[in-house]
């Protein structure tokens, strides 16, 4: 069967293309000055997030081969795009994640262990800190970026200082819910961020069978909002990328679409087998080799003197038991209870629920006296 | 103090207190602003509140519907107007898998007190895709409250509760009666609870079940049967479709023993089989005959020539009590 060619490779390529904004090149080389803008403590930071969520990626993954975890989606390859652009955020700031957006959630403030609990099938693992806005992930494609109009809208109409995030990937940009978020934050200029993660993608599909546009920021043009096409690896120019939208839209200036280009190196989810839809194995060499976004950021901290392998070994091996302190909290946590499926359907109780649950319940007893 | 009103004017007094007097309340739909509303329902709110808080939206459902859900997750108590009740579908997405979820998903941290108001049902002589009664999609889905009133007060007291509940209500307004007659209507703000049918005429020999436009259809049967033949029918207006109000129902049964169903809506899957199940949970052994059911037919609302060959008549209704009285 014929594969498909790489689109991002494609992407990369410059001809017939827009420039990307990039800051940090792919061998760890700085092209336009950060300085006054992102300094150690920051870059030490990123670094340190990509390493926690790739290792946090991963152990999801085995966690679903050893059978203790559901279906999970993987974002490895991703880090520089959802890191860059969570750390560009407040902490009232409204968040509208996917599924697979799980290390931009977490940044966000999302406790590990209750991402963990979600794909364990656990409700509870939908459930944000309190006072925090994370929303839980949206399986839906699309559909969640008219909630972030919404929110941002709210916000504007209240006078309070926040933003709204909608994070969704290429194959969004085919919704209508696409175009009908876009249309309505123009209209109303709300405080809203619409951040694309193009990995090439929607599931099977490259984006070139997605859509004859050459790229998703060109679309901001029709709705006469800003539109910004960055490199999704560069976690530098994704994190300045997002900052500038935030002051933007926190000017009242209204919303901005944002397209970053990245990659997934796995799966869609751990259903999923893309060597039936692409070259598996090269396209993810390539990458990892030539675009990755931790090894360019770890080059320029060597470089630059601020890192060295005793500090890496040192972190990954308190990642590691961040990690396992999480995992043993999500595998301890208390068996669900089949009961608690029929609390907050409605604020207030129903008749007909409470009836199911009380039939449950006598089920469930009969069950124990066997 | 009290005025005659329509049920349109009921509705646009509803919101029009409910604006005045709690400011995250909010009117979106296309055409309400400036123009007050197809059906005029938000006549004088623009002028009166503004642009922020009666909004002239872009048109496309989805985007009313996902952007009000925004608006209610952050704090803001959306009212949206949905043009007609065929039109909502492109935000069918948005009501079921988010609206009517959230609640249940975040553990009880994020609600959506969102209305969704929209005209309903046949009998104006509407063009294709304005008479549509698809209660049973949104009756279908947990997490949602359904509710539609027959009258100007009801439809007040209803749409004030609506726009106060935590959850979203769908809203169904029968267009037919938006403007059929002036009745009774208390100035002042009141609530009619969502969840409470209403026993509308006591009797003896039958009870029909009804809602919206039907409501009037089965008291003038009711009334005809009365004349005719001397039966006296109870007749329960539902108001709200989801959650039934299982109590009245069983009461009602228990009371005459035999029932019929009267909606508009096709009759497979329609609220009507629902009804009869729950009769036949709790009150089957003091039936005394079938319960049958009058409804509009399984073929898609036709054009207006035939509408009313589509929607239940008081003659198919007598012909429904005659039938199960004389079981």
């Amino acid at each position: 069967m014929e594969k498909t060619e790489n689109p991002i490779l494609k992407a990369y390529s410059k001809e017939n293309l827009p420039e990307m904004y990039q800051v940090l090149a792919p061998n760890g080389e700085i092209i336009e000055s950060i300085d006054g803008k992102i300094d150690k403590s920051l870059m030490l930071k990123m670094y340190e997030s990509m390493l926690l969520l790739r290792m946090f990626d991963r152990k999801s993954v085995n966690l679903q081969r050893q059978g203790r975890m559901g279906t999970y989606a993987p974002f490895e390859g991703q880090e520089a795009s959802q890191i860059g652009s969570a750390f560009a955020l407040s902490a009232g700031d409204w968040m509208f994640p996917t599924y697979r957006d799980h290390a931009a959630a977490i940044i966000h403030g999302q406790e590990m262990y209750r991402v963990f609990l979600y794909w364990m099938g656990h409700v509870e693992g939908s459930i944000c800190p309190e006072g925090k806005r994370t929303m839980p992930p949206c399986v839906p494609i699309a559909t969640q970026m008219v909630h972030a109009v919404g929110t941002a809208w709210a916000s504007k109409l209240k006078g309070e200082e926040n933003v709204s995030i909608a994070y969704f990937g290429d194959g969004a940009t085919s919704e209508g819910d696409f175009h009908e978020a876009l249309n309505f934050a123009g209209v109303y200029k709300t405080p809203t961020i619409f951040f694309c993660q193009n990995n090439g993608y929607a599931i099977s599909v490259p984006f070139e069978k997605q859509s004859a546009s050459k790229t998703i920021s060109q679309r901001a043009d029709a709705y006469d909002i800003h539109g910004v096409r960055v490199d999704g690896n560069d976690i530098f120019a994704v994190w300045l990328t997002v900052k500038e939208a935030v002051e933007r839209a926190l000017k009242g200036e209204g919303p901005t679409l944002i397209e970053a280009i990245t990659f997934r190196y796995g799966a869609h989810t751990t259903a999923d087998n893309p060597n039936i839809y692409r070259n598996q194995e090269d396209i993810s060499t390539f990458w990892r080799e030539n675009r990755d976004p931790i090894t360019r950021l770890k080059k320029l901290l060597i470089n630059k003197g601020f890192w060295n392998e005793e500090q890496e070994e040192m972190v990954l091996k308190q990642i590691s038991e961040q990690i396992d302190t999480h995992l043993q909290k999500a595998e301890e946590y208390p068996k669900a209870d089949p009961l608690d499926m029929f609390n907050h359907v409605y604020a207030e109780e129903s008749w007909h629920i409470n009836e199911q649950q009380q039939e449950l319940k006598q089920i469930l007893k009969k069950d124990v006296k066997k | 103090m009290s005025q005659h009103l329509t049920m349109i004017q009921a509705i646009t007094e509803a919101m029009d207190q409910k604006l005045g007097q709690d400011d995250r309340v909010m009117i979106l739909g296309q055409d309400i602003g400036v123009n007050g509303g197809v059906f005029r329902s938000t006549e004088g709110l623009f002028e009166k509140y503004g642009k922020d808080r009666v909004v002239d939206t872009p048109l496309a459902e989805a985007g009313i519907i996902g952007s009000a859900i925004g608006l209610a997750l952050n704090g803001m108590v959306p009212v949206v107007e949905i043009q007609f009740l065929a039109f909502i579908y492109p935000g069918f997405e948005q009501i079921v898998s988010h609206a009517a979820r959230m609640r249940y998903r975040t553990r009880g941290q994020f609600g959506v007190p969102l209305v969704i108001r929209t005209p309903y049902g046949a009998g104006i002589r509407g063009p294709e895709l304005h008479s549509e009664s698809v209660e049973t999609f949104f009756a279908h889905t947990p997490g949602l409250k359904v509710v539609a009133p027959s009258n100007p007060y009801d439809a007040k007291g209803l749409l004030i509760s609506a726009i106060e509940d935590p959850d979203p209500v769908i809203f169904l307004e029968p267009t037919k009666l938006y403007r059929a007659f002036k009745e009774e209507v208390p100035k002042e703000m009141y609530r009619i609870p969502i969840g409470q049918a209403k026993v509308v005429q006591e009797g003896s020999d039958l009870t029909i079940f009804a809602w919206g436009a039907m409501l009037r259809e089965a008291l003038n049967a009711a009334k005809k049967i009365e004349n005719e033949k001397g039966w006296k029918c109870e007749v329960v207006d539902l108001r709200t479709l989801y959650p039934l109000d299982r109590d009245t129902i069983v009461k009602s049964i228990k009371k005459t023993g035999r029932g019929l169903v009267v909606h508009e809506a096709h009759k497979s899957s329609g609220l009507g089989a629902e009804i009869i199940s729950i009769i036949n949970d709790e009150a089957l052994i003091y039936l005394k005959a079938p319960i049958k059911r009058v409804t509009g037919f399984d073929v898609p609302v036709p054009q207006f020539s035939v509408e009313d060959h589509y929607l239940p008549t008081v003659e198919r209704i007598k012909q429904g009590i005659m039938e199960t009285i004389s079981f």
